[in-house]
C-alpha cells in the first residue's frame, strides 16, 4: 500500500495513497497504524483525499484504529473524504462515530 | 438500455482480482439509461456490491483458499440488475447475519459487508447451487 505519514505538533498524519482501500490492501493500512501507535502516538489523522473506493474492510481498518487510539486516550480523526466515500460513513452510521473533516490541516486544528 | 447484457467471469480466489471486477461493474452501471447522478450512484452501488460479496466468498465461503475460484454473473435488463456469486465452500446461513452495532461504545471491526449488500439491493439470498452455493442479490433499476 502506498501511504506517506507526517508528524505536525504531536500528531500523526496518514495520507494514503491510494484510489481503494478494500479486503485487498486494508491490512497493510492496519499495520502502518499498529505501528505508529506501537511507536508511542497516540493521535493520528488518516487523510483520505486520493481514496475513491473504500469498502467494509477499509472501514474495519478505521474502526480498529479509532479503539486503538481511544485505548490509548488519543484519537484517530479523519480528512477529505471523497463524496462516494463519505456516502459508505453514512451507510453503515460511523459518521456519527469518526470526527470528520474536510482537510487534514482542518483536523490538526482541532487537536 | 437498448439490450440486455449478460455477463460471466471467473476468477482465482484472491482479493487482488477486487479492482479488477469493481471496474467491470462501474463500466457496465454507465449502459444503464438514466440520469448522471442516477448512473453515478448506481456505478458506486454495484462496484460496492460486487466487492463485499466477492470478499464474502473468497475469504469466509472459500476460506481464502487461493487454488478454489469464484463464478460472477451479472444480468442487466432495463428492469432490473442481478447479481449472482457462487463459491464451492460448506455456505451459511444468512439469516443468522445480523446489523452491525452502531454504538461506538460497541464498535465491531467487522460484519459491515453483508448489511452493505443489503441495505443497497431490493432481494438478497444466499441457497446452495451447483455443488456449492450462490449469493444472489437483484435490484430494480430507475
Amino acid at each position: 500500500m502506498n501511504v506517506s505519514t507526517e508528524t505536525n505538533r504531536g500528531v500523526v498524519i496518514v495520507f494514503v495513497k491510494e484510489e481503494r482501500l478494500d479486503a485487498h490492501n486494508s491490512e497493510e493500512l492496519k499495520a502502518e497504524l499498529n505501528r505508529i501507535f506501537e511507536g508511542g502516538s497516540r493521535d493520528v489523522i488518516v487523510d483520505l483525499k486520493q481514496v475513491r473506493f473504500i469498502d467494509s474492510s477499509g472501514l474495519g481498518v478505521l474502526v480498529s484504529g479509532f479503539k486503538n487510539a481511544s485505548t490509548r486516550q488519543g484519537a484517530l480523526k479523519l480528512s477529505a473524504l471523497q463524496t462516494q466515500v463519505k456516502s459508505m460513513f453514512e451507510l453503515t452510521r460511523l459518521h456519527r462515530v469518526f470526527d470528520i473533516f474536510s482537510s487534514a490541516d482542518d483536523a490538526l486544528d482541532s487537536f | 438500455m437498448k439490450h440486455d447484457i449478460s455477463l460471466d467471469i471467473t476468477i482465482p480466489n484472491q482479493t487482488r482480482y477486487l479492482s479488477m471486477i469493481g471496474r467491470i461493474g462501474e463500466s457496465m452501471a454507465k449502459e444503464i439509461d438514466c440520469t448522471e447522478d442516477d448512473r453515478e450512484s448506481l456505478a458506486y452501488q454495484l462496484t460496492i456490491v460486487l466487492t463485499e460479496a466477492l470478499v464474502n466468498a473468497i475469504k469466509h465461503a472459500n476460506h481464502a483458499d487461493p487454488n478454489k475460484e469464484v463464478h460472477i454473473r451479472i444480468n442487466m435488463n432495463d428492469k432490473e440488475l442481478a447479481i449472482r456469486v457462487y463459491d464451492s465452500g460448506c455456505g451459511f446461513d444468512l439469516n443468522s447475519i445480523s446489523s452491525p452495532c452502531f454504538d461506538a461504545c460497541a464498535l465491531e471491526d467487522t460484519g459491515r459487508g453483508i448489511f452493505i449488500i443489503r441495505s443497497l439491493m431490493d432481494s438478497v439470498e444466499y441457497k446452495r447451487a451447483n455443488g456449492g452455493n450462490v449469493l444472489e442479490m437483484k435490484k430494480q433499476l430507475p
